[in-house]
């Protein structure tokens, strides 16, 4: 191990290189995984080259901090890359959040009979207004919408057909069934939990650093089993699937990628769990859990982000 | 491994965790793509030599100009400023590497394989990308070859590569300055960088997110950018510039800080307005963000809307104007001499603001009705793209040679490499404003015979401008094999600046312990 003055600057590194690997396997397999005819196999030994480098890329990340070579200033560097990777992922629900707003509040008045107001003035002819306003006849661009555009000419012959019902706040007297409501109580409490732990931590009691963050693993598992009972309920009893249209199209992208999302802070968080056991982390030194923990509660403020926006606000 | 680099070739290069070494990488496997990127260009403008379809198929013609674009944009002009980037940031703020050098390695090896995956898509079946390098829904989704996908996901990966690129440079520069060295002592270089990695990781991921919801539109069923469904095609346009104009000026802003290195040495003063450049760049970026429908005027938005975008573009004039005011009183009255990299400077200053020029005739929405999707707006993106970023890489290239590899590059050979560069750009790109104006529009394989003339003159252009390429190549294999070797740790009489008090060439470590600077 070298160490370049006070900043360690490590040896070289086939694990970089083995990750380009295994990331350019996965997008070549995926790719020809989706298209007609294809399968997985390319894709799933990518996948293997990328779990298999990385669970040695973090073992050496810990052993170098185990042997005390990991100043002050390369644990800011640490801080700093989860803080801006975590913003890069902020934007990415972004484009979608922007996009849902865009469709609801522009797209659908627009494709509804509209398109007159604003784009054309005064002085544009009626035959051109007509022809931007009856392209999809009697569309009702009311949100949720569970008849599209494509149903209003084809009828039954459509593509895209809405669901019989949408995913909305269904009333005070039908609360108690809503799934959203209860996802929304599990993750806020998990949030807290993990908090809970956190601070646990800090004191030194390791017992119970360890049962707040157990249990935060669990209630994240929770979500996520609730969370597939919902998508069941949707596509078995609501007709609610990725082909009705864009409702069906920004629900499950938002709250799947949502999903994503926890999944991969659950594992983080498990990871920390069992290191935790093994006796990892102490008072002071416990980035890895700390960088868990902070993903976690990004991924909780986007839910609430999600839970407004998709479901209650409709 | 302390003292120096691998002995073994590939162990050096592949397994790399030094600044320097993976800093080279990016630099030649850019050069490589610009050379790529470049013979696309020749094809296009050999089959429009002559109006008439001669050399290729219509199909083939689209492909060209898609895989131009993207491999220009993507796999040189970027990946180059990051070699720089990664060259010269740790040298210019005092640190012994860049932040996280592992995934520095990693965010570069990822770039071979993503172009890999997308240069293969010419040769599978359907052919590869053919929607233009903007890849507008429906024809990148409905219309699309099954290939497409190879290409959304070779974007996701090259993503993700300048995403931990950017991460890397920006935690380096909050982290990794020397003692003393405050934010506005930073070089105007690294500035641009840093402000560029802020863009790089805000738009990557809306870039991602376009190309996800392509993804689903082709293979699951989702209707983002179908009316049917309840979507809209102008979706992806917004999506796709809310990325795309952040991502020009990830472009040019790198190459704002390397004419700022450039021109203050060679003028032996000061940069005129350090502060105020500063401001002007962070402005630049922060406008870049609340403009990009400006690339939409003709797509049907509301009157609010065009003229929003139109008066919010204009204002970019302004930070951009500071600029130009800067380097030119920055040259007032100083002791100039014309080397290489101060005659591409220059080109760049002049060149780059003609460019602006026609920027803002394409601000006016009412007379980007007439311009729009025309030659125009090629030759105007041709004057910020080449004689901005590629000149300005050039120029780089030549100031920072000697100091890498210690050898002096051949001066007469590079002011010829300029002079037919300039000349060439010129030729080349000068006829396609005319073509525009007069109404040919842009991506097409063939034209009416009226534009023939022009054609005929801008294709002369282009191949003596990649001739050009090919001298640059020449010196710059020749100057690291056998150049006149120099131990001046200044190399450049007016160059000032940490990197500048290293010896030459810089060592394989450099600024193990930090200097304190005053």
């Amino acid at each position: 191990m070298s160490t370049e003055g006070s900043y360690y600057v490590p040896e070289q590194s086939k694990l970089p290189l083995a990750a380009a690997l295994g990331m350019g396997t996965m997008a070549f397999g995926a790719a020809s995984w989706v298209i007609e005819g294809g399968t997985s196999t390319v894709f799933l030994i990518g996948t293997a080259i990328m779990a298999a480098v990385m669970y040695k890329w973090w073992s050496i990340v810990i052993e170098e901090n185990t042997q005390g070579i990991v100043s002050d200033q390369l644990k800011y560097s640490y801080v700093l890359g989860m803080y801006w990777f975590i913003f890069s992922e902020l934007m990415f629900f972004v484009c979608f959040f922007g996009s849902l707003f865009y469709v609801r509040v522009l797209v659908g008045p627009w494709l509804g009979g509209e398109a007159a107001i604003g784009v054309f003035d005064d002085t544009a002819t009626d035959a051109a207004i007509a022809n931007a306003t009856h392209l999809w006849n009697e569309y009702d661009p009311t949100w949720p919408p569970l008849i599209t555009p494509d149903q209003t000419v084809n009828a039954e012959g459509a593509k895209f057909v809405g669901p019989q019902e949408a995913m909305s706040f269904p009333g005070w007297e039908r609360l108690g069934s809503w799934l959203p409501l209860y996802n929304t109580i599990v993750l806020i409490s998990s949030s807290l939990t993990v908090d809970k732990a956190h601070h646990a931590l800090k004191d030194g009691n390791r017992q119970a650093f360890i049962r707040w963050l157990g249990l935060t693993v669990f209630l994240g598992g929770v979500f996520l089993v609730l969370q597939a009972e919902e998508y069941v309920h949707a596509y078995k009893e609501l007709g609610l699937t990725l082909d009705s249209g864009i409702y069906g199209t920004t629900f499950f992208l938002l709250t799947g990628f949502h999903g994503a999302h926890v999944t991969l802070g659950t594992i983080m968080l498990l990871i920390s769990f069992l290191r935790g056991l093994k006796g990892h982390f102490n008072e002071t030194d416990h980035f890895g859990f700390e960088a868990a923990a902070w993903y976690w509660h990004f991924v909780d403020v986007i839910w609430i982000g999600l839970f407004f926006i998709v479901y209650v606000f409709d | 491994m302390a003292h120096g680099p691998s002995q073994n070739f590939f162990s050096r290069w592949l397994f790399s965790t030094n600044h320097k070494d993976i800093g080279t990488l990016y630099l030649w496997f850019s050069f490589a793509m610009f050379l790529l990127g470049g013979a696309f260009a020749m094809i296009i403008r050999a089959e429009l030599f002559q109006p008439g379809m001669q050399l290729i198929q219509p199909e083939f013609f689209n492909q060209m100009t898609t895989m131009h674009g993207l491999v220009m944009v993507f796999g040189a002009i970027m990946p180059a400023f990051v070699g720089l980037a990664n060259w010269m940031i740790p040298m210019m703020i005092g640190a012994p590497d860049m932040a996280l050098p592992r995934m520095n390695n990693l965010s570069f090896w990822i770039l071979p394989f993503a172009f890999a995956i997308l240069v293969a898509t010419l040769f599978m079946e359907g052919g590869g990308p053919n929607f233009g390098w903007t890849f507008y829904a429906p024809l990148s989704t409905t219309y699309a070859p099954d290939t497409v996908n190879y290409f959304i996901f070779g974007v996701h990966i090259m993503g993700a590569s300048s995403i931990m690129g950017s991460i890397n440079i920006i935690a380096t520069v909050m982290n990794m300055r020397a003692p003393g060295m405050t934010y506005m002592k930073m070089p105007l270089f690294v500035w641009t960088w840093v402000i560029t990695a802020f863009l790089l990781v805000a738009v990557m991921p809306v870039l991602a997110g376009a190309v996800t919801m392509m993804l689903m539109d082709i293979n699951f069923g989702t209707s983002f950018f179908d009316a049917a469904g309840g979507g809209d095609p102008v979706l992806f346009q917004h999506v796709f510039w809310f990325f795309g104009h952040p991502e020009v000026y990830i472009i040019i802003l790198p190459a704002f800080g390397v004419v700022s290195q450039i021109i203050p040495t060679f003028s032996r003063k000061p940069l005129f307005g350090y502060s105020s450049m500063v401001y002007a760049t962070a402005s630049i970026a922060f406008l870049s963000f609340i403009v990009w429908a400006h690339h939409m005027f003709t797509v049907g938005m509301p009157i609010a809307g065009e003229l929003y975008f139109m008066y919010a573009t204009m204002l970019i004039a302004v930070p951009t104007g500071v600029k130009v005011f800067n380097w030119v009183t920055t040259m007032y009255k100083g002791a100039l001499t014309f080397e290489t990299p101060m005659l591409f400077s220059i080109a760049f200053v002049i060149l780059f603001t003609f460019g602006g020029f026609t920027g803002m005739m394409l601000s006016i929405a009412a007379a980007d009705t007439q311009y729009h999707d025309t030659y125009f707006v090629v030759a105007h993106f041709h004057y910020v793209m080449v004689a901005g970023a590629v000149f300005s890489g050039t120029a780089a290239v030549y100031y920072w040679l000697p100091k890498w590899c210690g050898k002096m590059y051949d001066e007469t050979m590079g002011k010829l490499q300029f002079w037919i560069a300039f000349i060439a750009f010129n030729i080349t790109f000068m006829p396609q404003h005319f073509l525009g104006l007069a109404g040919m529009p842009r991506r097409y394989s063939d034209y009416g015979l009226q534009f023939a003339d022009w054609n005929m003159v801008s294709s002369i252009g282009a191949f003596m401008y990649g001739g050009a390429q090919l001298l640059f190549l020449f010196n710059v294999i020749r100057t690291i094999g056998w150049g006149k070797p120099i131990d001046d740790p200044k190399v450049w009489e007016g160059a000032e600046g940490l990197e500048w008090t290293l010896p030459t060439p810089a060592p394989f470590h450099t600024f193990s312990t930090p200097p304190i600077v005053k």
